[in-house]
C-alpha cells in the first residue's frame, strides 16, 4: 500500500535524510513516455513524485516547464488523461506517493469534489495548486479535508511570518519552500542562508519542509540533504526530457541516481 | 446580491463573485504591498492634486467631449458625442493609468518599470511615464504583436524602453502578462510592475479603474454643460476592459444610463475566431483572477482571435464580470470587418482616424443609433487614435481587393 506524502517524508526526517521528489510534467512528450519515464523514476531510487497537470498559461514556470506544458497539451493530455497516467502507474507497480501540480483553472472547471474523487480513485495522495494561495483555499479545503486528500501550500523568501501561519494551517501533506524569488528553472548557486531558513521553517511549522525551485545538480541536492524533509529537482529532469525526446527513459534514470546517490 | 456597484472591491479583492487574488506565493508580497502603498497614497490629498496637474499638463486633459454631427446624421438616430481620448497624450486613454502608477512606483522607491502590451499603446504610454519620470523600462509584447504593431514597437524604443518579445502560448497579450509577472517575482526589490488594464490579480483592477474614472468625471460634467442631462446610453469597447470601466465608473449608479461594452467578434463567434468573452466564454480563474474567461471543456485557455491586438484577450476585468451578471451593463461585440468598416466611416465623416479597438465601439454604435432614435443620447468612449493600426487596415483592404 502506498504511504501517504506525509508519513514519507516523516521517515526521512526520522532517518535524517531528505526524500527524493522528482517532478516530470504528465503527457511530455506523451503519456506512455511519461508511464515509462516514471516507472524509471521509481527504480532509481526517487521517493515521491511530484506530477505536473499541463496548464497554457502557466505565470509560475521558467521557460523549461513552460515548454513541457507545451509539448504535453500539443500531444492531447488532459486533466482526465492525467488521472488515467496515474490509475496506470499504479497498476504498474509504481507505489511512491503522487502529489499532482496543476494551476487552479482546469481543477476549478472540474469542481473540487470531483477533482479530488478522481484523483484518488486514480491512486494520488495529494495535490498542490500553484495559484491558489490559502486565502482563496476556504472552498478547496473544506472538500480536501471532507476526503483526507493531502493538501500542499507553496511559501517562499519573501513569505510574512503572519502569511506562513496560513500556509502551515492550510497544508497537511507537507509545505513547499520556494527556494528563491522567481520562477521554476535551474540556477547555478542555491541561495545564502537558505539552510538557515529551512532550518526556521522546519523548527516553527507543524508541517515538514520540501524545498524546490532552481535545485538541479547533484552538488545541490547533496548540500540540502537532510536540511529539509523533501528535495524536489524538476527542470534539471524536464530538461533532459526535452533533450532525449526519443528515449528519455535511459538518461532520466542515470541522472536520478546521481542525484540520488550525491 | 446586494452589491455597492459603485464601490470599490471588499477587502479581498472581490467585486460581487469575481475577482480575488489568485497567484502563487511568490506574488503575494508585492501584491500586498502595492495595496498597502496604494490605499495610504490614495488617501492623500496631494497625491491626487499632483495627478491631476500631470493629467493637465502632461497628459492634455481634460480631453473634449465632441458632439459627432455628421455620423449623427449619417446614422439618422441617436445624438452621438465621442469621449476624444484620442487627444490624450500618446493618443489613448491608456497614459492616465501610466501616469497613475508611476507616481505609486516613486512612492514605493521602484526605480524599475515593467508592463505588459497588446496593441502596444499602453507600452508606450508606460515608456513614455518612466521616461519623463526617468525611472528604467521593460515591455514584454507579444511576437505576433509585435509583428502587428511595428509602429508602436518602435515609439516605445526611441522613448528608451527595451522592447522584450514574447514567443510563448499564443505569443498576444496574454502570454506578455505571464512574462511581466515572470519578471516581477524574480526582482521585487526594486520593480514595480505597471499592469495596463483593469484586471489581474487584487489590487490592479481597482488601482487602474480609480486611475482612469477620469474620463467617466470629466464626460459627465461635459455631457451635462453640452445638453443639461446625462446620457441615455454609453459605449466603450472592452479587451481588459479599462477604458470601459473608466467611463462606466462615473454612471454607474445612474440606472437610466445603459452601459454597453463592446467586445472583439474576430471573424465567428466560434472557438479559436473571437475574444467575446461574454459571448463564448465563462467563469474561470485566469491570471490572478476570478472572471469570466474563454477556454476549452479542460480548463485550458481557448486561442483567441480579433484584427485589434488590444481586445485579444482571454479574459475579461473582473469589475465587468459582476455588471454583466447583475445585468447594470451589457455586453455586445462587433466582427473585425464591421470594426474596419467603422474605422473608414469615422475617418470620412468626422475627419478622426479611431484605433481599431475604438472603431469595435464605433461598430456597434452603427447598428443601434438608427433604432434609439432622435431623443436618444449618446456617448461613444473614443479610447485611442488610429495611427499605429494604419498598416493592418492596409493590409485588410489589399485582401478585400
Amino acid at each position: 500500500m502506498t504511504a501517504t506524502m506525509k508519513q514519507t517524508l516523516t521517515a526521512a526526517r526520522a532517518g535524517s535524510k531528505s526524500a527524493f521528489i522528482p517532478f516530470v510534467m504528465a503527457g511530455d512528450p506523451d503519456m506512455a513516455t511519461s508511464e515509462k519515464i516514471i516507472i524509471a523514476l521509481q527504480q532509481a531510487g526517487a521517493d515521491m513524485l511530484e506530477l505536473g497537470v499541463p496548464f497554457s498559461d502557466p505565470a509560475a514556470d521558467g521557460v523549461t516547464v513552460q515548454r513541457a506544458a507545451e509539448r504535453s497539451l500539443n500531444s492531447g493530455a488532459t486533466l482526465h488523461g492525467v488521472m488515467e497516467l496515474v490509475k496506470k502507474l499504479r497498476s504498474k507497480g509504481v507505489t511512491m506517493p503522487i502529489c499532482l501540480f496543476s494551476y487552479l483553472n482546469p481543477v476549478y472547471q472540474l469542481g473540487y469534489e470531483n477533482f479530488i474523487k478522481q484523483a484518488q480513485a486514480a491512486g494520488a495522495q495529494g495535490a498542490l495548486i500553484v495559484d491558489l494561495p490559502p486565502e482563496e483555499a476556504a472552498d478547496y479545503l473544506q472538500a480536501t479535508r471532507a476526503h483526507n486528500f493531502e493538501t500542499v501550500f507553496l511559501c517562499s523568501p519573501t513569505t510574512s511570518a503572519s502569511r506562513l501561519k496560513l500556509v502551515d494551517a492550510a497544508s497537511s501533506g507537507f509545505v513547499y519552500y520556494v527556494s528563491r524569488e522567481g520562477v521554476t528553472g535551474a540556477q547555478n548557486a542555491l541561495p545564502q542562508q537558505l539552510q538557515d531558513k529551512l532550518s526556521a521553517l522546519r523548527a516553527g511549522m507543524t508541517n515538514l519542509i520540501a524545498v524546490g525551485f532552481g535545485i538541479s545538480t547533484p552538488d545541490q541536492v547533496r548540500q540540502l540533504d537532510g536540511k529539509a524533509d523533501g528535495i524536489v529537482v524538476g527542470s534539471a529532469l524536464v530538461k533532459l526530457i526535452e533533450e532525449n525526446q526519443n528515449d528519455p527513459v535511459e538518461t532520466i534514470a542515470r541522472s536520478v541516481k546521481k542525484l540520488k546517490n550525491y | 446580491m446586494k452589491v455597492n456597484t459603485n464601490s470599490n472591491p471588499d477587502a479581498r479583492g472581490y467585486f460581487g463573485a469575481f475577482g480575488g487574488r489568485f497567484v502563487p506565493d511568490t506574488l503575494m508580497a508585492p501584491l500586498i504591498e502595492l495595496e498597502k502603498a496604494y490605499n495610504e497614497l490614495s488617501q492623500k490629498q496631494s497625491f491626487w492634486d499632483e495627478f491631476a496637474s500631470l493629467l493637465k499638463n502632461f497628459v492634455g486633459r481634460e480631453t473634449p467631449l465632441q458632439y459627432a454631427q455628421r455620423l449623427t446624421e449619417h446614422l439618422g438616430g441617436a445624438k452621438i458625442y465621442l469621449k476624444r481620448e484620442d487627444l490624450a497624450h500618446t493618443g489613448a486613454h491608456k497614459i492616465n493609468n501610466a501616469i497613475g502608477q508611476i507616481l505609486l512606483a516613486r512612492h514605493m522607491g521602484k526605480t524599475r518599470i515593467i508592463a505588459e502590451t497588446g496593441a502596444g499603446q499602453h507600452g508606450v504610454a508606460t515608456a513614455t511615464a518612466a521616461a519623463a519620470f526617468g525611472m528604467s523600462c521593460v515591455v514584454y509584447m507579444g511576437a505576433e504583436d509585435m509583428a502587428r504593431q511595428e509602429m508602436n514597437v518602435f515609439r516605445m524604443r526611441l522613448l528608451g524602453a527595451e522592447v522584450v518579445p514574447v514567443h510563448n502560448g499564443s505569443k498576444t497579450l496574454k502570454d506578455a502578462v505571464s512574462e511581466a509577472m515572470r519578471d516581477w517575482v524574480s526582482n521585487i526589490a526594486d520593480t514595480h510592475y505597471l499592469l495596463g488594464s483593469a484586471l489581474g490579480p487584487h489590487p490592479y483592477p481597482r488601482i487602474v479603474r480609480d486611475f482612469q474614472s477620469v474620463i467617466g468625471r470629466e464626460a459627465r460634467e461635459q455631457i451635462l454643460e453640452h445638453e443639461g442631462r446625462l446620457p441615455d446610453s454609453i459605449v466603450a469597447c472592452v479587451g481588459g476592459g479599462s477604458n470601459a470601466i473608466g467611463i462606466f465608473s462615473a454612471f454607474i449608479n445612474d440606472t437610466n444610463v445603459n452601459l454597453i461594452g463592446v467586445e472583439a467578434g474576430g471573424t465567428a463567434i466560434k472557438p479559436g475566431q473571437h475574444a467575446a468573452r461574454f459571448s463564448g466564454g465563462k467563469p474561470g480563474i485566469f491570471q490572478g483572477m476570478k472572471t469570466y474567461i474563454l477556454q476549452n471543456a479542460d480548463g485550458q485557455a481557448e486561442q483567441t482571435h480579433s484584427v485589434s491586438a488590444g481586445l485579444d484577450y482571454t479574459g475579461v476585468g473582473p469589475e465587468h464580470s459582476m455588471l454583466h451578471d447583475l445585468k447594470r451593463a451589457s455586453y455586445a461585440y462587433a466582427y473585425d470587418d464591421e470594426a474596419l468598416k467603422a474605422f473608414h466611416l469615422l475617418a470620412r465623416l468626422e475627419g478622426i482616424i479611431p484605433a481599431l479597438e475604438s472603431s469595435h465601439a464605433i461598430a456597434h454604435t452603427c447598428k443601434i443609433a438608427k433604432g434609439l432614435g432622435k431623443n436618444h443620447l449618446l456617448i461613444v468612449n473614443l479610447s485611442g487614435r488610429g495611427d499605429k493600426d494604419i498598416g493592418i487596415v492596409q493590409k485588410y483592404s489589399g485582401e478585400k481587393k
